[in-house]
């Protein structure tokens, strides 16, 4: 499907009213392969949806680049589905016409569109809000629904920014399970950001530390828990033992955030 | 958690049962008419200066079974209608462009900017002089006074779109087309039409003023021709019936709106 790799890849924005810039990456280099999944977990404010937004191509990199199989990325495309970390549906459509749009924006048929719309509402659980809009769902069918939509353009590669972050726990739950038999079923290429040490063992096979800002890569550790994956592995001694791996890597640059900021 | 009602009722945002809010705002009329009825027969008033309810409505009967003012309303309503439309067809579409794409905004704002200061009844003796007292003088009025606001307040609601929707449908694969008329356009689209509504408020007090200088016809050249005899009952209607066409065409758009965009919260 699509590898992506990110050599030396740096961003600084300029200050604000003259302000000191402000570094939010150092250089960077990341390879994902082929139908890998990777995490990135990183402290508040250390730059991880840049990085993402970065490979979305809805931001340029200061310095460094980004290449989708070889080919430098210029600008966004459907190539590489994004789910935010906000809420970012259309208002205005409906929960259909919303995972629609990216089909629509490709010349895909009515009657076509709404046959993937069907198929992927059904998959996140939404069946019965296809004519909703999306200020009528709560915020987990929201983000449900985002990933639908991101999902609807068949992209080679997903990248999602803390979509469940603003879920409950047993929701998230249900997410992660939901996101892992699409990756399972599809084998797409994810980078998936989040702040959650046990989503992010549960769901990679890769877990990447950043460090606090300027964000760079600290550590890589590598889940090697077989698929597909069952929640109750959360609870074997391997899961245990990685978990505790990453936190104590985290909680360093949280404290090192933390000091910083204040 | 059971309050006394009157409390609830000042609770900000709460909304209010659909029948007591059409029973509130028919209320307010009485009050006002009970208020007119009472300045003018309880005798505050003189007859020459506000005729009294009973006097105004017959002189509006008298002018449109008689006088038939029912041509001058349509002819009003026309310039008012025509103006508009015009102001608005060239305006929606620029005010567009310059939200949507910087370089045309750079180009045009400093002079849109400059030119909706300029009042539009400030223009109406030197249109007399270029169009004569015409029809298209008063379109002219509607246009000048219409055209720039449009343009200005629809850049501007363009030009606020999401950021993150924006990016949220680049990353769909939509291209530059795809920003401007599936996004940028239907997410303004509510307030455009809320702007529409309100500057068609405005084209009426131009046209108004336009007719009030120089007409043959229309509702303003009525109340310019009662003030000669000295007949407020007439003047009042005049002016009474302009609120009544604004009153419906105001509900006729909030109706049109709800319909449009059902995905806003309902207000
Ligand atoms: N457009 C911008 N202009 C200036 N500075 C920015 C901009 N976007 C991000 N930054 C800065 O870059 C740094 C990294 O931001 P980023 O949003 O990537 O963090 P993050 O790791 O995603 O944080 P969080 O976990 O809280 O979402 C922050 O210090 C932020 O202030
Ligand atoms: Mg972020």
């Amino acid at each position: 499907m699509a590898n992506v790799q990110i050599a030396a890849v740096e961003r600084t924005f300029p200050g604000v009213r003259g302000g000191v810039p402000t570094r939010a990456l150092e250089p960077i280099d990341i390879t994902v392969a082929d139908n890998d999944f990777v995490a990135i977990l990183g402290p508040s404010g250390c730059g991880k949806s840049t990085l993402l937004r970065i490979v979305a191509g809805l931001d340029r990199p200061t310095a460094g680049r980004v290449a989708v199989d070889g080919v430098p990325v210029e600008r966004p495309g459907a190539d590489r589905g994004m789910v935010f970390q906000s809420y970012t549906l259309f208002p205005w459509l409906t929960v259909r016409e919303n995972i629609g749009f990216g089909p629509r924006e490709r010349g895909v048929g009515e009657a076509q569109r709404r046959a993937i719309a069907d198929a992927l509402m059904a998959k996140v659980g939404l069946a019965g809000f296809a004519d909703h809009y999306p200020r009528m769902l709560s915020g987990g069918m929201q983000q449900r629904a985002a990933l639908a939509r991101a999902l609807a353009n068949d992209p080679k590669i997903l990248l999602l920014d803390e979509p469940f972050g603003a879920l409950d726990h047993q929701t998230r739950a249900l997410m992660q399970e939901l996101l892992l038999s699409v990756w399972e079923a599809d084998r797409k290429t994810v980078l998936f950001v989040t702040h959650d040490i046990e989503e992010a063992v549960f769901m990679a096979n890769r877990v990447l530390v950043m460090t606090a800002r300027p964000g760079r890569i600290k550590s890589e550790v590598t889940v090697p828990l077989p698929h597909p994956r069952h929640w109750r592995m959360k609870t074997m001694p391997e899961f245990a033992r990685l978990k505790e791996q990453l936190t104590e890597a985290i909680r360093e640059e949280t404290l090192r955030a933390a000091a910083m900021n204040v | 958690m059971s309050r006394p009602r009157v409390l609830a009722a000042f609770e900000p945002l709460v909304p209010i049962a659909p029948g007591a809010r059409v029973a509130l705002g028919i209320a307010f009329f009485v009050c006002f008419f009970a208020l007119w009825g009472a300045a003018t027969w309880g005798g505050w008033v003189k007859p020459l200066f506000l005729a009294d309810p009973a006097k105004t409505f017959a002189a509006g009967w008298r002018l449109l079974v008689q006088f038939n003012f029912a041509g001058d309303i349509a002819i009003t309503i026309g310039r008012v209608v025509g103006g508009f439309v015009i102001a608005a067809a060239l305006a929606v579409p620029i005010g567009i462009a310059m939200g949507a794409f910087k370089p045309v905004e750079a180009f045009l704002e400093p002079f849109v900017s400059f030119a909706r200061y300029l009042p539009a009844s400030a223009f109406i003796p030197l249109l007399i002089l270029w169009f004569g007292v015409d029809e298209k003088q008063k379109l002219a009025v509607i246009f000048i006074g219409a055209f720039f606001q449009i343009v200005l307040m629809i850049a501007v609601l363009i030009g606020e779109t999401r950021r993150d929707l924006v990016e949220a449908a680049y990353t769909l694969g939509a291209g530059n087309r795809g920003i401007v008329f599936r996004v940028m356009l239907p997410n303004a689209a509510p307030q455009i039409a809320e702007t529409l509504r309100l500057v068609l408020g405005w084209a009426w007090t131009y046209v108004i003023v336009a007719e009030l200088i120089g007409a043959e016809a229309g509702i303003g050249h009525m109340i310019m021709d009662s003030q000669r005899f000295l007949d407020t009952g007439q003047m009042i209607f005049g002016i009474f019936l302009i609120g009544v066409i604004g009153l419906v065409t105001d509900l006729a758009f909030r109706a049109a709106n709800r319909r449009l965009f059902p995905w806003q919260l309902g207000r």
